[in-house]
């Protein structure tokens, strides 16, 4: 969380100097749920599909960040080689799936890499989990996949971050269920709902959701309650959310709560935490710092074919 | 004995899921049932984890197989009618086709799109739909015509590392029969002259090619020599073949059963007139489905389509100009 909230910073501070190739989008608020996930996820066989606010949940399954900085900013040498960008990145063959835009897609995916590992028989305590916000979950797409892995019973965690909107428009426009944790039982998955800005909570329902999912109770769909420190993205100052909200349970910063838990609680001291902040920021400079001297792609070398068959053109 | 279209494909498929641990059928209908017109017939009683049933869900069934492809298995996947995979179009388009390019991770996935009309089956269960696919980047688009070329071109799909979407010709399922398949294959990319002759070209695919060659029947009856080339897959498309054929002829009609506006016959004659504009002696003609959905009833639907009649008719305008 540390360190998704020290490079998420750093990316915001490069997106408004213009150092940035295109947009930046942040997690902010959103990060105890992720890196819940990510942390509870296991490195060497599960599949994590993170989305647009889940740099918490990729540090967390093991996303170097020199991942994230080169796609940001534009590297040749990053997993997209300047072909895709921003929180359009991933190492599918590590199984992390690099997400599209359209929304939902990533869970019907997840799925296909469960059944794909079920039919080798390579299945066994494997874990595949995806996230989504609330307004995912209004699209074909989303319904689609849930409903496909259901019914094929995969152990596939689902993270809803129900953070009171999509862009600018707020839930109330996105969907009339009075909770979204209420579908999953129409689904036939397991559902489970969590205070969001609350750390020691999100790591215990969500570590037990995978935990369940990975002793083969199928489908879980975890619904976390939050809301979105921050615009969609840079380029928004989500004027629109009101200071209520902002102000009210929802609003909670889930990283100085975290820090408060986990002092209090005296599972790490005040001077820990000291440490592990200058350590992310030295990290995170050294990210940016190498990112910076890599070479842009090259129009004149990208070899512009997006067939791997040799021989096939258009 | 003889062998179907239909037959064809059930073969091709029968034969993968015996070569190859890693190929596996999705689509609605295609386990016990066989599928809507049988080409999976009995082929989960012979491979049952491996052969299927899914929920009417087009675009998870695709995003399915992409997770799938992307896990080192080959994933088949039967679109119902090719109208359907409209509701997959942003896994196929989106996701299938920009991965490679965007990650280096290639794709196996083939789909089979039960494409083009039969009499009574309507606006949404007769489309043509292979120039919406071949539009995108990272996309291979089959369009077999003969029953040799759905086996083998069907087998080919499956062992190459890119999305294929492959359309096969719901009127040539039990229509078009052969005494045996060809054992020989043509590899995909590389167009067929199905009938040669020296007075005009027709480029065109899929089902149109047994209708261009009927046209062709009648006109040779009034000593009309005309060539036929069967592109076999409208990308890639063998520009190759298809130039030379122009340059033997000088005339060129591009045919499709395809509604008329961009799409594949537009593609020819732009390709054709770029690259051999030298070697036409007439303006190149287009004759493809009318720029209507396409009708349901009988009379209709075989007005809406290219017919042996309005090729020859076209043809005899090419002929004179």
């Amino acid at each position: 969380m540390i360190i998704s909230r020290t490079l998420e910073s750093k990316l915001s501070s490069l997106y408004k100097a213009g150092k940035i190739v295109g947009g930046v989008y942040l997690g902010t608020g959103q990060e105890a749920f992720s890196a819940s996930l990510g942390c509870s996820l296991d490195q060497d066989k599960d599949i994590f599909a993170p989305l647009i606010r889940d740099q918490a949940g990729r540090t967390g399954f093991g996303e170097p960040l020199i991942e994230a900085t080169r796609t940001y900013l534009g590297s040749a040498l990053g997993p997209m080689r300047g072909r895709d960008g921003n929180i359009h990145r991933g190492r599918p063959a590590d199984r992390r799936p690099a997400m599209i835009s359209h929304l939902g897609t990533s869970v019907s995916v997840v799925a296909g890499m469960l059944i794909a590992r079920r039919m080798k028989g390579e299945l066994g305590g494997v874990v595949g989990a995806t996230c989504v916000g609330d307004g995912a979950t209004s699209t074909g797409s989303f319904h689609e996949g849930l409903n496909l892995a259901a019914v094929e019973q995969l152990p596939m965690v689902v993270l809803v971050a129900d953070n009171q909107f999509a862009y600018s428009t707020p839930r109330e426009r996105q969907f009339a269920c009075e909770n979204l944790v209420d579908r999953a039982k129409g689904y036939g998955v397991t559902g489970w709902q969590v205070d969001a800005t609350n750390l020691l909570e999100c790591l215990s329902v969500v570590h037990e959701a995978v935990e369940a999912a990975r002793s083969g109770g199928g489908p879980q769909m975890v619904v976390g309650k939050l809301l979105r420190l921050c615009g969609h993205g840079e380029h928004d100052d989500a004027s629109y959310m009101a200071s209520e909200l902002k102000d009210s349970k929802l609003g909670r910063d889930c990283l100085e709560f975290g820090i408060q838990q986990v002092i209090e609680n005296g599972i790490v001291s005040e001077n820990e935490i000291d440490l592990w902040g200058k350590k992310a920021a030295e990290a995170v400079q050294k990210a940016v710092a190498t990112a910076q001297t890599d070479p842009r792609p090259d129009p004149y070398r990208d070899d512009w074919r997006a067939f791997s068959s040799k021989g096939i053109n258009s | 004995m003889s062998v179907t279209y239909i037959d064809a494909i059930h073969l091709a498929q029968q034969e993968l899921l015996g070569e190859r641990n890693d190929v596996f059928l999705y689509g609605q209908d295609i386990g016990g049932f066989g599928g809507a017109f049988k080409a999976t017939k009995g082929l989960q009683e012979e491979f049952p984890s491996r052969v299927l049933d899914s929920p009417i869900s087009e675009d998870a069934m695709v995003g399915m197989a992409i997770g799938a492809a992307i896990s080192g298995m080959r994933p088949i996947v039967e679109m119902q009618f090719a109208d359907f995979s409209s509701i997959a179009f942003n896994q196929i388009a989106n996701h299938a086709g920009t991965h490679y390019y965007r990650t280096g991770v290639p794709v196996p996935i083939t789909i089979r799109l039960p494409c083009g009309g039969t009499p009574g089956s309507g606006p949404f269960h007769s489309q043509m739909v292979e120039t919406l696919y071949a539009h995108y980047p990272g996309i291979i688009v089959a369009t077999p015509a003969t029953v040799s070329d759905a086996y083998h071109l069907l087998k080919e799909s499956v062992e190459i590392n890119d999305p294929v979407v492959f359309c096969e010709h719901k009127f040539l399922y039990r229509w078009l029969k052969t005494a045996e398949i060809h054992p020989k294959a043509l590899p995909l990319g590389v167009a067929r002259i199905t009938r040669p002759g020296k007075h005009a070209t027709v480029v065109t695919y899929s089902a149109m090619v047994h209708e261009a060659v009927r046209a062709a029947d009648r006109l040779a009856k009034e000593g009309w020599e005309i060539e036929v080339v069967d592109l076999r897959s409208v990308k890639p498309l063998d520009l190759d073949t298809v130039i030379a054929s122009v340059a033997r002829t000088g005339r060129l009609l591009a045919l499709g059963e395809a509604f008329p506006w961009g799409g594949v016959t537009a593609e020819v004659v732009s390709r054709v007139v770029a690259e051999g504009f030298h070697l036409l002696d007439a303006p190149p003609l287009r004759l493809n489905a009318k720029d209507t959905p396409i009708p349901y009833h009988p009379d209709l639907w075989a007005a809406h389509r290219p017919t042996p009649e309005s090729i020859v008719e076209k043809l005899r305008e090419l002929l004179n100009l």
